[in-house]
């Protein structure tokens, strides 16, 4: 078996490669038309075929061309980063801004090295100040400022 | 005399004082994103986008355009000061910027950046005037044919003037082509790639792909290093420049303007290869290129010259023909679809205040800029001192909250951390995420001329070889892709690009 030289681009190619087949395999049951009728199946296989050919190309070359090896993936600030992006998404209607702000800020925070609890804390509270000043009062979006104000507690309306 | 009746019209409407007021807006908020690192005018436009939506389009799309020219100017500060780019437009700044900061002179870089920023703009403003009714002229000529062929050529041309594998490129328009007809399809009302998912049957939104690609998968990189950073100076005396300087600087300019003017029009061109090509450009009509690199007042004039012409000029195919030349004209599109302005040459006659508004108001945010900026000088140094730790959570948080505002859904979080997850994938296997994003807007536009194509043709797929205006953008995009291939060019390009890394 020939040795893969250029690891990236050998990854990247099968990646292409991936959503080439997804695309064919999805796009499988919509209707296909003719080239002066195109259905909604055209296009796509077009692409998906580009793809496909694009990925195998990639992933052939790969194993002629020279290329420096796979970075590592530090998964701390990954994890953390979208953990508490989509956090704050799925609570900020519930929750509140204020809250949700501060939890953002805290959390996604200790994705750094240099996390301090304090000085977060502290930054979230500042944060969640000026948000509420900005979009909810100055450009009037509708969100809720606090908990009791965004109607999932009984006593609120 | 029509152009000055069409500026007078233009500076009507960029004068009233709401539009004044986003021009600054616009403007302040670019400055500030181009002085801060790891955070680009693309994150930045998507970010905002949203809250552009109670606004008039014309005063959505002067703040808007403000963020790009903005950050050009903001970008070289941290440059000069920090040795680092603020905006990867400013790159080349880093060489002889900071070298200038070393000596002392960061007062004089900062002003020749500020000053050949203004200069260039004031030119590129009347070049956007001049240029564009002429081209949107042809462009009305266009069927869609030619429309397809316009796509294709505008694609090549973005990936061949990128940095970075072609092939790899190229793969990253397909699949930005094949995630922009995610969703509802405007003709058999069928929903493809939406795996049952509501929110997916309207599609994928710009805001989600161009924030994960460009904001969040930038900040997780970020973190992933050191974010140790040392200012130069804290201190910056005398914003002026000696006789001598400006002697030295102001024919960079002038040269930085005219390259960066032409090369903002190219297709993948915009502010960052402008200020790279102005710096080879500088480097090789010096009579003793060795002092580049060491201090050069030239590669400081040149570049930042060149990057704002650039940017301003890139507006031109976006206005005139439609087709978005880099990531944030990409991003422009989806402001103008927000307020159901289709993007194209009929914009100039259906909507000349928008036009003419939009033109004008980049003269004045220049104008603005300049004024406000050199004096503002100190609180972008403050803001330098803010450690990176403090700042990214903030630029998560209203992030978050830009998204999130879209449509008040959670759902368009996710998806924009799922972009974010795909963009630091991008960015570990060497991937340029901006050809994907240049995909993703003109995919459902390229399905719809490719079917009316050849709907009129009766499914005869040599219309594009038998009209004379497609055949020759074919031809075009053909020549570019031999030209690159070729060993000797590849070489070149390469120089150019890695003139920043060495």
């Amino acid at each position: 078996m020939p040795a893969i030289r250029h690891p990236k681009d050998f990854v990247a190619g099968l990646i292409f490669l991936g959503f080439g087949i997804a695309a064919i395999v999805l796009s499988s049951t919509y209707p296909l038309g003719t080239a002066a009728r195109m259905g909604p199946g055209y296009f796509p296989r077009i692409l998906g075929i580009l793809l496909i050919v694009l990925g195998l190309a990639l992933a052939l070359r790969a194993l002629r061309l020279q290329g420096g090896p796979l970075p590592q993936w530090k998964w701390r600030p990954t994890l953390v980063v979208i953990t508490s992006v989509v956090l704050f998404g799925l609570v900020v209607t519930h929750a509140g801004l204020v809250f949700s702000t501060i939890g953002l800020i805290v959390l996604s925070s200790a994705a750094s090295t240099e996390f301090r609890a304090k000085e977060a804390l502290i930054s979230g509270v500042l944060l969640a100040a000026l948000a509420v000043g900005v979009f909810v009062i100055g450009l009037k979006l509708q969100l809720p400022i606090w908990p009791w104000t965004s109607g999932i507690l009984p006593w609120s309306s | 005399m029509d152009l000055l009746n069409h500026l007078a019209l233009g500076f009507g409407v960029a004068l009233t004082p709401v539009n004044l007021l986003y021009a600054l807006i616009g403007s302040l908020v670019g400055t500030l994103i181009g002085v801060l690192p790891g955070i680009g005018p693309v994150a930045t436009i998507a970010m905002l986008l949203p809250t552009t939506y109670g606004l008039q389009p014309v005063s959505a799309l002067i703040m808007l355009a403000g963020i790009y020219y903005g950050a050009q100017y903001g970008g070289s500060t941290t440059s000069i000061l920090l040795n680092m780019p603020g905006e990867t437009s400013s790159a080349v700044t880093c060489l002889d910027g900071h070298q200038m900061a070393l000596k002392g002179q960061a007062g004089a870089a900062l002003a020749i950046a500020a000053l050949g920023s203004f200069f260039a703009g004031c030119i590129a403003t009347v070049f956007v005037a001049t240029v564009a009714i002429p081209l949107s002229e042809l462009a009305l000529k266009f069927g869609p044919a030619e429309y397809c062929s316009l796509m294709i050529l505008g694609l090549i041309g973005a990936v061949v003037l990128a940095h970075g594998s072609l092939l790899k490129a190229i793969a990253m328009i397909v699949l930005g082509l094949l995630l922009g007809i995610v969703g509802t399809d405007v003709n058999s009302g069928m929903a493809r790639f939406a795996f049952g998912i509501p929110e997916l049957t309207d599609g994928i939104g710009i805001v989600s792909v161009a924030m994960g690609l460009f904001g969040f998968a930038e900040i997780i990189t970020n973190l992933e290093g050191s974010q140790k950073r040392e200012l130069v100076t804290s201190k910056v005396s005398s914003l002026w420049l000696t006789k001598d300087q400006f002697r030295q600087a102001w024919p960079a300019v002038l040269r930085g303007t005219g390259l960066g003017s032409v090369l903002g029009l190219l297709p993948g061109g915009g502010a960052m290869l402008a200020s790279f090509g102005s710096y080879a450009l500088e480097k090789k009509v010096a009579k003793d290129p060795s002092r580049f690199g060491r201090g050069a007042i030239q590669g400081v004039a040149g570049p930042e010259s060149a990057n704002n012409a650039g940017a301003q000029t890139s507006f031109i195919p976006l206005l005139t023909l439609g087709i978005p030349e880099n990531a944030v004209m990409a991003l422009m599109v989806g402001a103008m679809t927000i307020h159901n302005i289709q993007p194209g040459p009929q914009v100039m006659t259906s909507n000349p205040q928008l036009f003419w508004g939009l033109v004008t108001s980049m003269w004045l945010g220049n104008l603005m800029l300049v004024v406000l900026n050199l004096p503002l000088i100190g609180i972008w140094i403050k803001l330098l001192q803010v450690p990176y730790r403090v700042l990214y959570p903030a630029i998560l948080l209203f992030c978050a909250i830009g998204v999130y505002t879209i449509s008040n859904a959670s759902f368009d979080v996710s998806q924009t951390a799922a972009f974010g997850v795909l963009g630091v994938l991008f960015v570990k296997l060497e991937c340029e995420p901006a050809p994907l994003l240049l995909g993703f807007v003109l995919g459902p536009m390229m399905e719809e001329n490719l079917r009316r194509a050849l709907l009129l043709s009766r499914g005869d797929p040599t219309v594009f070889v038998t009209r004379p205006l497609s055949l020759a953008m074919l031809l075009a995009a053909v020549l570019l892709l031999v030209l690159i291939v070729l060993p000797n060019l590849r070489k070149k390009r390469e120089e150019v690009f890695e003139e920043s890394e060495t």
